[in-house]
């Protein structure tokens, strides 16, 4: 086990650190202390190590993250796992606007609440939120699954191209082309192996599914409001 | 970009402290505004009926005993002044009114930057730590205190056009974002009586509640009549005599940050100013919704 105290060491070269491992290091296991919301913590990792966080961090955490592990024990600011190719990025507290924002692929799950903009243009990440997220969430969402275990805030699904979006409690307006599809039990299904995979509990025949009315793909003069 | 902090403390106890903690939270902003900074402290209160202002020259060997001699003779009042750096804290045994009257018509170069009985404001070009030792804000002891890191976007860099705003008595605004409607609004305002001292959007914002507040609304219905009227992107955190708001606009592109014990309130940009306050580990952290007026009050 690495611990890093961040009270005494720079996120560039914590960062530095993390890019320098080969993918067949050793040093599978990384605590890092005292984060005390710093910006870009364990931003761009390319190895399969897991990473710890104890404390709340800022902006952009685990931002890009490839095959890596990294936990948050806390709450985080903007954008956390942004562009996320693959791995797991899981968060125990709240997260702040943009959460798995135009992720690729991998998971991030946030156990708390998500703010607005959650999974913002994702292209195949799954995003599990175990609370509720705020408005615009899976706005211009591309591909992947978005689950929200509590409420969904305004405008839903707005302009979305794919991705689905499955929602277990409220949901307090779709956004432009975003309608509510039957829930089959080859989605329940799929919806139930992503909590199981999230290790977030919840009953997936609860939910309500969301997705793309497809009616905004090709520019349509009876849609010229939607656009 | 701007970063904006506020401290509101519950426990008495704490006051003594609430300088070194707000200057922590203050420096923590930097990132975001480098090139001005700016707080109200609500310090010591003067009795009653007298009035304190915070003023400011550009000159630092301006004579600011000699103005206060004059001021006291115009008026007929005793006046007192201590001079920190470039600003000069001026008390009166006087109502504001007269005190700000006079001084608009007898000392053209100096600038008010706040009134009222107990807050004062600092603000002035340059690095936020810099601007805090200037003003020895970290041994302020208060009950209350709002402070803005600057990275300007709609006007000029001048100590003028720097956070925090006053435009009543023991209020003042700071402001992240940018409003679009500001002129139209500052015409507005002009028809019904506000001057202004700046083109800056952000004190437009700052007489703004101060009208709405005049006209009887409660610092709440001030606020939520912000949300109709103020078109462009903003977290706003407000002081008062005896308390604080915020209020992000609708679409929430401006950051914030709400913590809570039961000994302090307090409001950042990010999470890295709220970092070092006293048992912060206990405290219920939250992200304040969209177009929601949140309020503290000492009552």
């Amino acid at each position: 086990m690495q611990t890093v105290d961040l009270a005494n060491t720079t996120i560039r070269a914590l960062n530095q650190r993390l890019h320098d491992l080969p993918k067949d290091t050793n040093e599978r296991s990384w605590h890092i202390v005292n984060p005390m919301g710093a910006h870009a913590v364990a931003v761009g990792l390319m190895v399969p190590v897991e990473i710890r966080i104890n404390g709340h961090v800022g902006y952009y955490c685990a931002g890009m993250n490839k095959e890596a592990t990294v936990i948050v024990d806390g709450h985080c600011g903007w954008g956390i796992g942004e562009n996320i190719m693959s791995g797991l990025v899981r968060v125990t507290g709240n997260a702040s606007q943009a959460a798995g924002a135009s992720g690729h692929g991998g998971m991030v799950v946030i156990e708390g609440d998500a703010g607005a903009r959650c999974g913002i243009a994702m292209k195949g990440v799954d995003i599990v939120v175990g609370g509720s997220v705020g408005h615009l969430s899976a706005f211009m969402a591309q591909a992947g699954n978005l689950v929200v275990c509590g409420d969904a805030g305004e405008a839903l699904g707005d302009s979305l191209y794919e991705a689905r979006i499955f929602v277990r409690g409220s949901v307090k307006s779709l956004g432009a082309d975003c309608i509510e599809k039957a829930m089959t039990p080859e989605h329940v299904k799929a919806l139930d192996a992503l909590l199981k995979k999230a290790g977030i509990k919840a009953d997936a025949k609860t939910f309500r599914r969301y997705g793309s009315a497809r009616k905004l793909y090709n520019f349509h003069i009876d849609h010229a409001d939607s656009y | 970009m701007c970063g904006i902090v506020g401290l509101f403390l519950k426990n008495p106890a704490l006051r003594p402290e609430l300088g070194h903690h707000v200057a922590i939270m203050l420096t923590g902003m930097t990132d975001r505004g480098p090139d001005s900074a700016g707080i109200a402290v609500y310090h010591r209160p003067v009795a009653a009926g007298s009035s304190k202002l915070t003023l400011f020259h550009d000159d630092p060997t301006y004579h600011w005993r000699g103005m206060a001699g004059q001021l006291a003779d115009a008026l007929d009042v005793e006046t007192d002044v201590t001079v920190k750096a470039a600003h000069a804290v001026l008390t009166a045994q006087s109502e504001e009114k007269p005190v700000r009257a006079w001084i608009t018509e007898n000392c053209k170069d100096v600038r008010i930057m706040g009134y009222g009985q107990l807050m004062e404001v600092y603000k002035e070009k340059g690095r936020p730590a810099d601007v805090l030792a200037r003003y020895g804000i970290a041994e302020m002891d208060g009950t209350h205190a709002i402070g803005h890191t600057r990275m300007a976007t709609e006007s000029i860099v001048t100590t003028e056009h720097s956070h925090p705003f006053t435009a009543a008595p023991d209020m003042c605004l700071v402001h992240n974002g940018s409003l679009s409607n500001h002129n139209r609004l500052r015409e507005w305002l002009r028809r019904r009586g506000m001057t202004f001292e700046t083109d800056n959007d952000s004190e437009v914002a700052a007489r703004y509640f101060a009208f709405r507040m005049s006209e009887g609304a409660t610092l709440q219905e001030a606020m939520e009549a912000g949300l109709r009227d103020l078109d462009g992107f903003y977290t706003f955190t407000m002081g008062t005599r005896d308390g604080f708001a915020v209020l992000r606009d609708s679409i929430a592109c401006k950051p914030a940050v709400l913590a809570e014990t039961d000994d302090w309130v307090a409001m950042a940009s990010e999470y890295r100013s709220l970092a070092h306050l006293p048992g912060v580990d206990k405290a219920s952290i939250w992200e304040p919704k969209p177009a929601v007026v949140y309020t503290w009050s000492l009552q």
